[in-house]
């Protein structure tokens, strides 16, 4: 288990006096330097955070959209994967001067084992990566890599289905915030996508003090206002890597986003 | 077994631990959304095993609708052509649908019912737990839905069609290769979202736990019966016991009653077949346990085909049930543990195994069924004339015509 740490820079990201936007990017994508030079787009329209997706040959708990930005970003010779993205990564904090929105890598747990969990932990505190979010492994498989993970948060997922134990594992496990997962995946339904996240929000603040964030499905400046009514902090996945390539309709749906985030009404503290 | 770091085959078999690991291998690693889902499936197949109505039931359909128990036939005219004093056949090919797939989803989809969904997915590769997936769909009044690789689609045109006719929506999966690894990941994709009305019918003795057991559980009656039929037909214990191994349904199906049952001093040699491709020198193969590293795929920890990135390598094999870059937990605990060996066999040497088949004996077993038999020649090298080697003919070939054909066979 990882103690909540005073001064967490994730954590700290949301605690700005109004709902943060995380923005997903996926690294790599559609090459090095066009992500390197969205992360600092996507820094400048308004994120508070980034979460940086590492490309991963079976992206199972990923849509169609990322699904196919990690083969293009995969598809270089030489491959791109971890390690890539680590060093990538380091070279945006380092350009930032640790003023920039703070990162969180997601990446699927075969990479990580593959370059081993301590090695993988050592070089992305190296690289001032804030956190790291593994959508396979869940609270009960997290042992290993939490006993390697020290000054890393490590996020995990609460889903509509998780049960009140299960949730209140995965907020003890959590550092940063706690990734709340809107919808089982329907997208487009948008009245019972905002229905299930609000209550799973809910059912999370009422276990921890950490910032819950919600992600999956929300792709428009006016789902992410009603999300942000409720939630710390809305993510935004999918409808950004479409933009990835084009650095003008990234920055323009990033200050869009980050606009109406900022600005929501909440309807609870 | 004290003093060795691993558990002895009884500790082992008495089950894997509460956290669904075989020594280090399986676990559930899967996304947060399935979780809840596996717990109650484990839950629901808990209560079912203490049910004796579940097991009454189950052996009814595998009676008078599956037609169990299988035969074991004794092949003289292919133990005298590979030069075996005995070969027994066990017959899965002779099940209805025409392969062992069809004993884990009659027990699956009764679950399915138990639990009270509406509605069951499975992936398939060769089509055969497709098949037999919308069969028993079919059967019980499920709505079904098949995720299927487009290469595979292409490859098994017929049992696309027989799936149809049964009523079942087959889903072509065009990502990655279009085989069986990204069907399994389009299924449980696909299961993230309908998790509340939909069971996922796994057809392989691979995912997360409680899949692994749950399909070893469906399967043993194969190595159950053939223990029996032994037993009735007064035959020694065979000297070897050989099935094909993919995900390794069929081999844990046989293998596991004679881990199980049999003392370790009177126990047959057990040896599971993977796909060699065209051949483990190229990168064109399925071999998993003989080339591949311990990684995380589809949900559990098992040797794995994978780049120095950890990405699943594509796997080849001239047979769509062993193009899987993974293998079943269990078997990679069997391997370390040194209590199964497994080989690899080439296309070829299937091939020349599925034409002296039909050639001795009458008899066209699948292409995956083909590679256990290709370990025949194999084992009189190694064994002897007098050696007696039970084959598990996991499937019939009647899929595979077009495959043999343009493999140049009975030309």
């Amino acid at each position: 288990m990882t103690a909540e740490r005073p001064g967490s820079r994730l954590e700290a990201a949301f605690r700005k006096g109004q709902p943060a936007l995380v923005v997903y990017l996926m690294a790599g994508y559609p090459d090095r330097e066009a992500s390197l030079r969205a992360l600092h787009t996507v820094a400048d329209a308004g994120a508070d955070v980034i979460e940086l997706g590492v490309p991963y040959g079976d992206p199972l708990a990923d849509g169609p959209v990322i699904a196919e930005a990690a083969r293009v970003a995969r598809s270089v010779p030489g491959g791109f994967g971890l390690a890539e993205t680590i060093e990538m990564a380091s070279e945006f904090v380092e350009a930032r001067r640790e003023t920039g929105p703070p990162l969180v890598l997601m990446t699927y747990l075969n990479p990580l084992m593959r370059l081993g969990l301590s090695e993988s932990a050592s070089r992305m505190r190296g690289a001032g990566v804030a956190g790291v979010i593994v959508p396979d492994m869940p609270v009960e498989a997290a042992r290993p890599w939490l006993g390697e993970a020290h000054g890393l948060d490590t996020v995990f997922l609460a889903a509509p289905t998780s049960t009140d134990d299960r949730i209140r594992a995965v907020c003890e496990a959590s550092a940063g915030f706690v990734y709340c997962v809107s919808s089982l995946g329907v997208t487009g339904e948008r009245d019972r996508l905002s229905d299930a996240a609000r209550a799973l929000v809910e059912r999370v603040k009422a276990q921890t003090s950490l910032p819950a964030a919600v992600g999956f499905g929300i792709s428009s400046a006016e789902q992410a206002a009603e999300a942000a009514a409720f939630a710390d902090g809305v993510i935004v996945g999918s409808a950004v890597v479409r933009r990835q390539q084009d650095p003008d309709a990234l920055a323009a749906l990033v200050a869009e986003l980050a606009e109406a985030v900022h600005g929501a009404e909440r309807s609870a503290s | 077994m004290s003093g060795s770091l691993l558990p002895s085959a009884e500790e082992a078999y008495s089950s894997p631990d509460a956290q669904g690991f075989f020594g280090p291998y399986g676990g559930t690693f899967v996304p947060e959304t399935v979780v809840p889902a596996l717990r109650e499936l484990a839950d629901a197949f808990d209560a079912a095993l203490a049910d004796p109505s579940f097991g009454a039931e189950l052996d009814a359909l595998l009676t008078d609708y599956v037609g169990r128990p299988s035969p074991l036939y004794r092949a003289d005219r292919l133990a005298a052509a590979v030069g075996l004093g005995t070969v027994w056949l066990k017959r899965e090919d002779l099940n209805h649908t025409g392969a062992h797939k069809i004993n884990n989803t009659l027990g699956q989809c009764l679950l399915a019912k138990r639990m009270g969904k509406r509605r069951v997915i499975a992936e398939t590769g060769a089509g055969q737990h497709g098949v037999a997936t919308a069969t028993t769909a079919a059967l019980m009044g499920l709505e079904c839905a098949i995720f299927m690789g487009t290469e595979d689609i292409r490859r098994q045109a017929l049992n696309v069609y027989k799936m149809r006719l049964l009523g079942a929506e087959v889903v072509p999966v065009a990502e990655g290769t279009g085989t069986l690894a990204d069907a399994v990941t389009a299924a449980l994709r696909h299961w993230v979202e309908r998790v509340e009305d939909t069971f996922y019918v796994l057809g392989s003795a691979v995912g997360p736990h409680p899949y692994p057991t749950i399909v070893r559980h469906f399967q043993k009656v194969i190595g159950e019966e053939a223990l029996e039929q032994l037993k009735q037909k007064g035959a020694r214990m065979p000297d070897a016991v050989v099935a094909c191994v993919g995900g390794g349904s069929n081999a844990i199906g046989i293998f596991y009653p004679f881990l199980r049952d049999v003392p370790a001093d009177e126990r047959p040699l057990l040896i599971g077949a993977e796909a060699a491709g065209l051949g483990l020198e190229t990168d064109k193969h399925g071999a998993a346990l003989t080339k591949g590293s311990p990684g995380v795929l589809h949900g559990f920890y098992s040797y794995l085909l994978q780049d120095e990135a950890g990405n699943p390598k594509e796997a080849y094999s001239i047979s769509a049930g062993l193009d899987y870059p993974g293998v079943g937990p269990e078997h990679s605990y069997l391997k370390d543990a040194g209590l199964v060996r497994y080989e690899a066999v080439t296309d070829r040497e299937a091939l020349d195994a599925f034409a002296l088949l039909a050639r001795t004996e009458g008899i066209i077993p699948a292409i995956e069924s083909s590679h256990a038999l290709a370990m025949l020649p194999r084992l009189a090298a190694e064994l002897g004339p007098e050696a007696s080697v039970l084959v598990n003919v996991s499937g019939r070939g009647d899929k595979d015509m077009d495959i043999v054909r343009e493999a140049g066979l009975g030309a």
